[in-house]
């Protein structure tokens, strides 16, 4: 039986600004809202995949590193833009959140909607500790990814 | 004074972050780096303190592709401290959900981060796109490993359900029955992966490596056992830190090991192959047999094939374990003490050597972890240099890949626990 909306967050509770995915994931799963799942990853593509066929509408939330200002809020809708595969990086995981989107768009296997949230990271050295940019930022993401909820829900 | 530099920034294809740094004089290797960051030293840092009951769930956090590695040679040696014995079916769901590790990130390293190399593909996604039946079949015997791992461990990515003394539950039989039937058809596969991967066209590489594995009186290793290697040596855990040690070295955070008295050696699918041939379980032996496979392999290259043959190993023992299970009482009971304990297991890339010492409150006085990327370091360094120096008019690009390759012979794990979306928005 496949959930209407799961949200995955995704990164290491461990390495900084990196705690953000975890703590997203903790803030949704508190809140029990009805046909929502709440799972956290560390960020393996080949299980992000497997996590993410579980429901029509996928939401990740994950740290993000850009270039751009800490703390800003990054949204992209993964179902409906390819995305260009230049403008990621390999993540640290050689098969990581981008990689899994687009082989799951190769191989057909991508829910109906995924959703990619995250906050512009500031420092990702291994110590506990969201950064106070990315922190001043969680309360809209939140916001947003709620809209997003509620709407994929109904 | 002609000199090249070839510099690979991010490692692709790699878990964590590296970098390879080559310099050529002349014609000649001037210089080899392998810069690695972050080492679990953060990790012996946070333990200690904490209560010894927490050593599991938090070293499973160093590594998201084997968490149960760092579980399984934690609780060894907690239990080493505390006089305790894990055996039976308790030992035997411990080597169940070791299985399910090896599956899911031997696969995914033949399949994703290795094979692409070997047929030409940039990376995964390319290959998909040529054979996504291919990539499909492996990415369904991946599940099946995960899916252990959930089964038994309550969670894939950071199993919650491992502790000192055995588990906080077990499964029924009804639990695990589901599994026998994907497993027989993930053992064709594994099958048909290492014939695959038997056609592969390998470079004419080969060095005498010292190959480090545990040793299990009969079984293939991965938890336990003796400390063996290719020069004759046999120990006990314990004795571990008398025969190897760590150096600093100054362009990586990472420490590299050595054998004392020998300098750098090999942990890993190779290094337990060559070491552990006359344990192999039937079906992994009968085409290791078939396909000639035999020790010892000496080529880094080959790994591919090994780590095939593993898997192998890896879906018999599952069936083998799932097949003659009942279920038992979830943990023996444990009394902790102050004292000092050793464990050491086989995670899929090579062995990792944990030591705790206790207080008499059960806190952690102190922890040492030697992950077997660590271990690797110095010997992928030697295997750089070494390729780079006999192909040194190989073109650039060409032999930039190679070297790339080389470092992913070792399926390193470089920066276990580092992860962030990197994006390059216009």
């Amino acid at each position: 039986m496949k959930h209407d909306v799961i949200l995955i967050g995704v990164g290491n509770e461990f390495r900084g600004d990196d705690a953000l995915g975890a703590a997203i994931a903790r803030e949704f799963d508190s809140r029990s809202i009805h046909g929502l799942k709440v799972m956290t990853e560390s960020g393996e593509g080949a299980s992000l995949m497997e996590a993410w066929s579980g429901a029509y509408h996928v939401i990740i939330v994950d740290a993000i590193s850009s270039g751009q200002t800490p703390g800003t809020v990054h949204r992209f809708d993964a179902s409906t833009t390819k995305i260009p595969r230049r403008t990621f990086h390999y993540s640290s995981h050689a098969f990581g959140v981008a990689e899994a989107i687009e082989m799951a768009r190769e191989l057909q296997l991508l829910p109906s909607t995924l959703i990619v949230y995250g906050i512009e990271g500031n420092d990702f050295t291994m110590g506990r500790g969201i950064t106070p940019s990315v922190q001043s930022s969680m309360a809209e993401l939140i916001k947003r990814i709620e809209q997003d909820v509620l709407r994929m829900s109904s | 004074m002609k000199s090249r530099v070839i510099k690979v920034e991010q490692l692709a294809r790699v878990e964590g972050e590296g970098a390879v740094f080559i310099k050529i004089n002349d014609g000649k290797v001037a210089d080899v780096k392998l810069t690695i960051f972050e080492p679990p030293r953060f990790f012996e840092a946070f333990l200690r303190g904490r209560k010894y009951s927490e050593a599991p769930d938090i070293t499973a956090r160093i590594c998201g592709i084997c968490p149960i590695a760092y579980q399984m040679s934690s609780v060894q040696a907690m239990e080493d401290a505390f006089g305790v014995t894990v055996d039976g079916q308790l030992r035997e769901l411990r080597r169940l959900i070791y299985c399910g590790e090896w599956i899911e990130s031997h696969v995914l390293h033949i399949y994703m981060l290795h094979a692409p190399d070997f047929l030409g593909y940039e990376d995964a996604l390319l290959l998909a796109r040529d054979k996504p039946d291919l990539v499909k079949r492996a990415l369904s015997m991946k599940k099946i490993g995960n899916d252990i791992m959930n089964i038994v461990g309550g969670r894939e990515i950071h199993p919650i359900n491992v502790k000192v003394g055995g588990f906080y539950r077990v499964p029924s039989k009804k639990e695990l029955e589901p599994l026998v039937d994907r497993l027989q058809w993930g053992l064709e596969g594994a099958i048909e992966t290492a014939r695959l991967t038997n056609t592969l066209e390998f470079p004419d590489f080969e060095t005498d490596y010292e190959f480090v594995s545990l040793r299990h009186p009969d079984e293939y290793p991965l938890m336990g056992g003796r400390f063996v290697s290719s020069s004759g040596l046999d120990i006990a855990i314990k004795e571990y830190e008398f025969h190897f040690d760590e150096r600093h070295i100054h362009h990586s955070h990472a420490l590299h090991s050595f054998e004392k008295g020998k300098g750098p050696y090999m942990v890993g699918p190779i290094a337990r192959f060559n070491l552990n041939f006359d344990r192999l379980s039937p079906v992994a032996r009968q085409i290791a047999d078939e396909i000639g496979l035999k020790p010892p392999v000496k080529n880094p290259f080959k790994s591919i094939i090994v780590r095939s043959i593993e898997t192998i190993l890896a879906f018999e023992e599952a069936l083998r374990i799932i097949n003659q299970y009942e279920p038992p009482g979830p943990a023996v009971a444990v009394q902790p003490k102050a004292g000092i304990g050793f464990g050491a297991s086989e995670a899929p890339r090579g062995t990792l050597y944990h030591r705790y010492r206790i207080g008499g409150d059960g806190l952690i006085k102190d922890a040492k972890i030697v992950p077997p990327t660590s271990q690797n370091q110095a010997t992928i360094e030697n295997d750089l240099r070494k390729f780079a120096s006999a192909n040194i008019d190989m073109p650039r690009e060409q032999l930039t890949w190679k070297l790339e390759q080389s470092v992913r012979n070792y399926d390193p794990c470089i920066s276990c626990a580092t992860h962030f979306l990197k994006l390059e928005v216009d």
